[in-house]
């Protein structure tokens, strides 16, 4: 790895203030795709801020129906929350199938939103189920964070604080895995909320997770697994690669669907 | 520099690291502590994988200067006078071959022992395979590191 300054913040202004005083610094928090892209020179930041240790940002809460987790919350305590447990399984069964048990160890909510990989698990979760993602400076809704492969509406500096999710009526998420990297093949959430029935995509898309339209339209009305599988899902703007078709994938988005909303 | 204080298999450890200093090579080459391995480059082997407060990471997806003041436990903190339990019975149901994913698979597997038993769950082979998914093996074909890891769970 390239030389790099640790930094462990004490609070939002500590981490705001390295951050400031280093253009080239990053945030750091599990690590588990920073560090990785680190050590294969994918990524050199000259400074690395550590937020983990900052009041507030770990640990899950309910206030009323909203149910608050903190930015640097490890996906293995989301798992093994009651209050997630509680407020929306789906969330707390999506966490405990990222990676490995070393990796949910580390790898943090916020962290994986911010890198918005295109195969990652929690981003369909985020868009599925309507939640708001809390900054150090503003709150914006899901349907307005992800943008595109890896790119999201977050600001050179802006630091996550926390994930909030509204409660939804029925929630479920499915993915089958690409067995070597372990994230989704293909992953799709299913979620009956105030505003209808959204279907999301992990995995597949061309563009990243994106809401599933003919999904949409074919569980509106028809919340059934026959529903899913007979919807009109297209191959157009779906990835080919050497691990599957974009036609294969399409086949699968209905398949895992159909999975979904059986287990909602 | 940053400056650490950790605790290493029960010992106090201070020292001087750099910003960009993995705790695999922290632990390797300053603590000579060379029974963590480095299967890969792609934090994929889990060939490094120790305990920090009691849970199992990858050492080599880790910075050393962000482990300051935690306990760290290492293959070589593992035994106590005699083999952990999760050692002899690697060793009873030939787990290894080469040995190199040893260090790894042993400590993941005293890991997922140790959270089982806290949530009452059963140790079965189907869980051992699905909890040992961060650690590759190129030698054994898993069969006996299965049954090592279930034969331990009930000495545990
Ligand atoms: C072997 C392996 C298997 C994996 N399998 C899966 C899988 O199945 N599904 C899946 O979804 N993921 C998977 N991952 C990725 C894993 O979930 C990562 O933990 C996650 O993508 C990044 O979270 P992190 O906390 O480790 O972030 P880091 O690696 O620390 O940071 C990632 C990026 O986010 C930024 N960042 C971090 N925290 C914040 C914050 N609070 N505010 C703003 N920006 C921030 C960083 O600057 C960096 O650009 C896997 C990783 C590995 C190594
Ligand atoms: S060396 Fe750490 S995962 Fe391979
Ligand atoms: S025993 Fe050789 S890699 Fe596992």
């Amino acid at each position: 790895m390239y030389p790099t300054k640790y930094t462990k913040a004490a609070s939002i202004d500590d981490a705001v203030k390295a951050l400031g005083a280093d253009e080239e610094a990053k945030i750091l928090s599990g690590g588990q795709t920073l560090i990785a892209t680190m050590k294969q020179h994918l990524a050199a930041p000259t400074g690395l801020v550590d937020v983990r240790s900052i009041a507030g940002m770990v640990g899950t809460s309910l206030d009323g129906d909203t149910l608050v987790i903190g930015a640097a919350t490890t996906h293995a305590e989301v798992a093994g929350s009651a209050e997630v447990q509680k407020h929306t399984p789906a969330l707390a069964c999506l966490a405990s199938g990222i990676g490995d048990p070393a990796v949910r160890h580390a790898g943090t909510i916020g962290g994986s939103v911010a890198n918005n990989d295109p195969a990652a698990d929690y981003p369909a979760a985020l868009l599925a189920l309507g939640a708001t993602v809390v900054t150090n400076q503003r709150e914006i809704g899901a349907d307005d964070f992800f943008d595109g492969l890896f790119g999201t509406a977050l600001e050179e500096g802006e630091i996550i604080t926390a994930v909030k999710f509204p409660k939804a009526q029925a929630a479920a998420y499915v993915k089958f895995r690409q067995p070597a990297s372990l994230f989704a093949l293909v992953g799709v959430f299913v979620a009956k909320g105030s505003d209808g029935i959204r279907v999301t995509v992990t995995g597949a898309g061309d563009e990243g997770v994106f809401r599933s339209e003919a999904l949409e339209a074919a569980l509106t009305g028809d919340w059934s697994e026959a529903a899913a599988k007979g919807a009109d899902v297209s191959a157009e703007g779906l990835m080919s690669d050497i691990h599957g078709t974009a036609a294969y994938r399409a086949n699968l988005i209905k398949v895992m669907a159909a999975r979904a909303v059986a287990a909602a | 520099m940053t400056k650490v204080k950790m605790t290493v298999n029960g010992k106090a450890v201070t020292r001087e690291v750099s910003g960009e200093t993995l705790l695999s090579e922290f632990l390797r080459e300053d603590l000579r502590l060379t029974g963590t391995h480095i299967g890969c480059d792609t934090s994929q082997c889990g060939a490094c994988v120790v305990h920090i407060d009691g849970k199992a990471v990858k050492s080599c997806t880790t910075l050393a200067a962000a482990t300051d003041g935690a306990e760290v436990t290492t293959i070589e903190g593992l035994a106590n006078g005699d083999l952990h339990p999760m050692q002899a019975a690697f060793k009873e149901h030939h787990g290894l071959q080469c040995g190199f994913c040893t260090p790894g698979m042993i400590m993941s597997g005293v890991d997922m022992v140790n959270r089982y038993k806290a949530e009452g769950r059963e140790v079965t082979a189907e869980a051992v395979r699905h909890e040992l998914e961060g650690n590759i093996c190129r030698c054994t074909g898993y069969h006996n590191i299965v049954k090592a890891v279930q034969d331990a769970a009930t000495k545990m």
